[in-house]
C-alpha cells in the first residue's frame, strides 16, 4: 500500500480531516486574536492602540464570515448542517459551533461594530447615493438618533459586548482546542492544555495580523505609521507569543517524560514525518526567531526602521508557526496509527474540493471581505464626514 | 423616559434578534424529523430503516428446512459447524425462490484451499494440508465428501446430490 | 421436489415470521422483536481464528461494504521474544483474502484477531456526533443514521479501535452495524453465520439462556483497550497483551 510505513488499521489509510480543517481553527484563531487586540483598547484602556481598534475589528468580521466556508467545503453533506441548529447534541463540543459562532458573530462582533459606528452609518446614511444609501439606511435599523444622550449609551453598552466579547472570544477559539483536546482515542490529541495553546496562539497571530494590516494599509494609503501603536502591538504580540511557547514546551516535556504507551511512536513521527513543519517551521523559524527578533526590540533602542522591519518578519513568521501548528495538530494526528506502530500519508489534492487552491483562496476571501468592510465602514477617521455633519 | 428614546436603537438590534429566534422556532418545527428523540437523541426511524436493509445470507436454519438430507450428513461429520453459505455463499435469493437462482457448485480445489492450506500461522490441530503434496491438483471432493470431509466417515466419496429431497 | 413458501412457513415458525418482513422489506421490526429485551455484544476466540477471511468477505457481501473500506478485519500478529512490545501485525486487504502462507516455524507462533466495531456502551464516538446521526440503539448496538449524518467525520476520528470510516460514494460515516437487519430477525450476523471454526459468536447479554454468560465466567475474556473505558462489548477469548 503507498503512503503506509508499518501496521494501521484498514480504514486509517485516508486521512479524513484535511488542510481545510487545518485552516479553520487558524482564521477563527485570527477572529479571537483581533478581537481581543480590539478589546486592549476599549476595556483595558490601552490608550496606544487606539489606531487599530476598528480595522481590529473589521479584520475579526471580515475572517469571521469566511469561517464557515472550510467547514462547509469539508463535510459530506453541507445542506444538512443546519441539523447543528435544530438538534445540537448536547455532549459534543462540535455542536456548540453553530451557537456560539452565531452568537460571536451577532451578539459581540456586528453589535459592537455597529455600535461603535452609528454615527458614521447615519451620517454616510444622508449623504451618500444610490445603492450605498439603501444600505446604509438599512444598517440604520431606522433610527437616526444621534444625539450625545444616544452617543453616551452606545459607549456605554459598547463596552458591556467588548467585556461579553472577550469570553466569547476565547469560547470560539477555545472550544475548537477542546474538540482535539478531549479525544481519548487520540494521544497526539488528548491534552487539557490543548484549548489553552490554542487560545495563546490564537491571540498571537491574531494580534499580528492586525499589526501586519495596519502597517500594511498605512503604507498603502500613503500615511504615517503611529510607532507608540505599533511598538505597543509588538510589546503584546512578544509576551502573548511567551506564554504560548511555554504552554507548548509544557506539553512537549510532559509528554517525554511520561513517555506513555504513544511515546515512542509519536516521537517517531515528529522526528520523521512532521520533521520540517515542527522542529523547522514551526519551533526553530517561526517560534525561537521572532521571540529572539522581539526580545532585542525590547531590551534595545532600535531606531525606527529596524523595529517596523523587525516588527514586519516577526509578524509574518508569527503568523507561519500558528499555522504551522494547526498543520502539525490536525494532520499530524491523522498520520500516526492507533495501534502505535504505523504511519501513512497525506497527499494534499491541488484541484480537488478540499485541495490546495481552495485552501488558498479561503485564506485570500477574508482580505477581500476585509476590503469591501474597511470601503464601507472606513476605519480610518474621516475628516469630510465630520465637517458636513458640522456644517448640517 | 427619555433615556428610553435615545436608546431607540438598540430595541430595534433586539427586536431583530427577537424576529428572527422566532422565524427559527417556526422552521425548527417543521424541519425537524417527527421521530427524532423518540428513543434517544437522533432519529427514532432510522432504527426501522436500518433493520429493513435486504437479507444476503439465508442463515443455516433456513437452508436445512430444505435440504434436510445435506442436514443430517452434516451434523454426523467434521463440518457440523461449518455453516451452508460460509461454502456455498450468499443464497438468500435462492432460499426466497429456489428456481430463481440456482447456486454453482463450489469448485473444491479453489474453496477447499481456502482453509486447509498448510501454515504455520494457524492453530495446532487444524486440520491443514500442502495441497501440491496432498492430492497433486486433484479436486478435493475426489476423496472427501465436503458435508462430512473426514475419511472412512459414514459417507461416499461423491459430494451432496444438491437440491431438496 | 419444489418446496413452496408455505410449506417453509409450516416448517420453522420463528424463522418463517421474521421471513415475512424480509421479503416485504418493511420498516417495522418483526412482531416477535422487542428492542428492550436484548443487549447485543459478539464473542470472539482467538484461538479457533484460522484467518480464512470468510468474514470479512461475507461482510462485503451482506453489506454492500466498499473496496478499501472494512466494517471488520483480521489481524495476524506473529509471537517472537519481544512480541509484547513490538509486535508484528498484518493485514493484507484486511484478510480478505486469507493471509500469505508461512512455512517452517511451530504452529502457535501466530495468531489471529477479527476486529470489528465494539458496539460500546459508552462509546466515545455517538459522545461527539453534533447532531445526533450515530447512536446507540435500546438494543445495543451503535448505529449510523445514513439520512441524517453530515459527513464531518468526527465520530471516525473519536473511535479508538479504528473500525470507523467516511463512505466514499454516500459521503457518510459507515461501520459495522452488527447485521442489525439480521439479528432483529431471529438470524444471525453475517461474519458468525460464514466463519467456520466458530470463531465469532454472537451474543445477547440479556438472554439468560446465551451462552456467553457460561463462556464469560469459565474463560479469561478480555476487551480491546480497557484503558479507554468505552464498555467494549466484544469480547475476546484468550486476547495476547501484544494486541492493539
Amino acid at each position: 500500500m503507498s503512503g503506509v510505513e508499518g501496521y494501521i488499521y484498514p480504514n486509517e489509510v485516508t486521512l479524513y480531516w484535511s488542510v481545510l480543517i487545518v485552516l479553520y481553527p487558524f482564521i477563527t484563531g485570527l477572529v479571537a486574536g483581533a478581537f481581543i487586540l480590539a478589546s486592549l483598547e476599549r476595556v483595558f484602556r490601552v490608550e496606544a492602540v487606539k489606531p487599530t481598534y476598528r480595522l481590529a475589528l473589521l479584520t475579526a468580521l471580515a475572517f469571521l464570515l469566511d469561517a464557515p466556508l472550510p467547514l462547509q467545503l469539508h463535510l459530506g453533506h453541507p445542506e444538512r448542517s443546519p441539523e447543528m441548529y435544530f438538534t445540537p447534541h448536547s455532549s459534543s463540543a462540535m455542536a456548540m459551533f453553530g451557537y456560539v459562532y452565531l452568537w460571536y458573530l451577532m451578539a459581540v462582533l456586528v453589535f459592537e461594530i455597529w455600535l461603535d459606528y452609528r454615527r458614521d452609518i447615519v451620517l454616510m446614511s444622508q449623504q451618500s447615493k444610490g445603492v450605498l444609501r439603501v444600505i446604509y439606511k438599512i444598517m440604520t435599523l431606522g433610527s437616526s438618533n444621534i444625539s450625545e444622550r444616544s452617543l453616551q449609551i452606545d459607549e456605554k453598552v459598547g463596552w458591556i459586548v467588548t467585556l461579553v466579547g472577550i469570553p466569547s472570544a476565547f469560547l470560539l477559539h477555545g472550544y475548537v482546542g477542546f474538540i482535539f483536546g478531549s479525544i481519548k482515542a487520540n494521544p497526539w490529541w488528548s491534552s487539557p492544555l490543548m484549548p489553552v495553546v490554542f487560545i495563546f496562539s490564537a491571540m498571537a497571530s491574531g494580534i499580528a495580523a492586525v499589526m501586519l494590516l495596519y502597517m500594511g494599509t498605512a503604507k498603502l494609503r500613503r500615511q504615517t505609521i503611529d510607532m507608540r501603536c505599533v511598538d505597543t502591538i509588538a510589546m503584546y504580540m512578544f509576551y502573548i507569543f511567551i506564554i504560548d511557547f511555554s504552554l507548548e514546551m509544557l506539553d512537549l516535556v510532559h509528554r517525554i517524560y511520561e513517555a506513555d504507551e504513544s511515546f515512542r511512536s509519536l516521537d517517531f513521527m515528529v522526528h520523521t514525518k512532521l520533521f520540517f513543519s515542527q522542529i523547522v517551521v514551526q519551533i526553530f523559524v517561526g517560534t525561537l526567531v521572532p521571540l529572539i527578533l522581539l526580545f532585542v526590540t525590547q531590551v534595545v533602542k532600535l531606531p525606527e526602521l529596524a523595529r517596523k522591519r523587525i516588527f514586519v518578519l516577526s509578524g509574518c513568521l508569527i503568523l507561519i508557526s500558528v499555522f504551522a501548528m494547526r498543520w502539525n495538530v490536525v494532520i499530524g494526528g491523522q498520520l500516526f496509527s492507533k495501534s502505535f506502530l504505523g504511519y501513512t500519508t497525506y497527499k494534499v489534492d491541488l484541484v480537488t474540493r478540499e485541495g490546495l487552491l481552495v485552501a488558498i483562496g479561503l485564506t485570500i476571501l477574508p482580505l477581500l471581505f476585509l476590503w469591501a468592510l474597511v470601503k464601507l465602514l472606513p476605519p480610518w477617521p474621516d475628516k469630510s464626514l465630520h465637517e458636513a455633519a458640522a456644517g448640517d | 423616559m427619555s433615556g428610553l428614546k435615545d436608546a431607540g436603537h438598540l430595541f430595534r438590534f433586539a427586536g431583530l434578534f427577537v424576529l428572527a429566534f422566532l422565524v427559527f422556532l417556526v422552521v425548527r418545527a417543521y424541519v425537524v424529523p417527527k421521530s427524532f428523540g423518540e428513543y434517544g437523541h437522533y432519529r427514532g426511524a432510522s432504527i426501522g430503516e436500518i433493520a429493513a436493509r435486504p437479507v444476503r445470507f439465508a442463515g443455516h436454519q433456513t437452508c436445512e428446512t430444505c435440504h434436510t438430507d445435506i442436514a443430517d450428513t452434516k451434523t454426523k461429520g467434521k463440518h457440523a459447524h461449518v455453516n451452508c453459505e460460509a461454502c456455498h455463499g450468499a443464497l438468500a435469493q435462492h432460499a426466497d425462490d429456489p428456481t430463481s437462482l440456482t447456486p454453482v457448485k463450489p469448485d473444491t480445489l479453489v474453496l477447499c484451499a481456502r482453509c486447509h492450506t498448510a501454515s504455520a500461522a494457524k492453530p495446532k490441530g487444524f486440520p491443514q494440508v500442502d495441497p501440491a503434496d496432498h492430492m497433486g491438483g486433484v479436486p478435493c471432493e475426489t476423496c472427501h465428501n465436503p458435508h462430512s470431509p473426514a475419511m472412512g466417515s459414514d459417507s461416499s466419496t461423491s459430494a451432496a446430490t444438491g437440491g431438496a429431497k | 421436489m419444489n418446496i413452496s413458501r408455505r410449506h417453509l412457513m409450516v416448517l420453522l415458525p420463528a424463522a418463517a415470521v421474521a421471513w415475512k418482513y424480509v421479503l416485504a422489506g418493511t420498516p417495522e421490526d418483526a412482531p416477535n422483536y422487542q428492542m428492550s429485551e436484548h443487549w447485543w455484544g459478539m464473542l470472539i476466540d482467538i484461538p479457533k481464528c484460522i484467518g480464512c477471511g470468510n468474514c470479512v468477505r461475507a461482510c462485503q457481501t451482506e453489506n454492500d461494504v466498499p473496496d478499501g473500506f472494512f466494517r471488520t478485519w483480521v489481524e495476524r500478529y506473529h509471537r517472537t521474544d519481544y512480541h509484547l512490545e513490538n509486535p508484528e501485525v498484518i493485514s493484507p486487504d484486511g484478510g480478505k483474502e486469507g493471509f500469505p502462507v508461512v512455512s517452517g516455524g511451530a504452529a502457535g507462533d501466530y495468531f489471529f484477531v477479527p476486529k470489528m466495531c465494539n458496539h460500546c456502551a459508552d462509546s466515545p464516538c455517538t459522545q461527539v456526533c453534533p447532531v445526533g446521526a450515530t447512536f446507540i440503539s435500546p438494543d445495543g448496538v451503535v448505529l449510523v443514521d445514513q439520512k441524517y449524518c453530515l459527513g464531518c467525520a468526527y465520530c471516525v476520528q473519536a473511535c479508538p479501535y479504528g473500525c470507523r470510516y467516511i463512505h466514499p460514494t454516500k459521503k457518510v460515516a459507515d461501520k459495522c452495524t452488527l447485521c442489525y437487519h439480521r439479528i432483529t430477525k431471529g438470524l444471525t450476523t453475517a461474519c458468525c453465520e460464514a466463519c467456520p471454526t466458530g470463531a465469532r459468536q454472537l451474543a445477547d447479554l440479556k438472554n439468560p439462556n446465551d451462552p456467553i454468560h457460561e463462556f464469560l465466567r469459565t474463560h479469561t475474556v478480555q476487551v480491546l483497550k480497557p484503558q479507554m473505558a468505552t464498555g467494549a462489548k466484544a469480547f475476546y477469548n484468550g486476547l495476547d497483551g501484544s494486541v492493539r
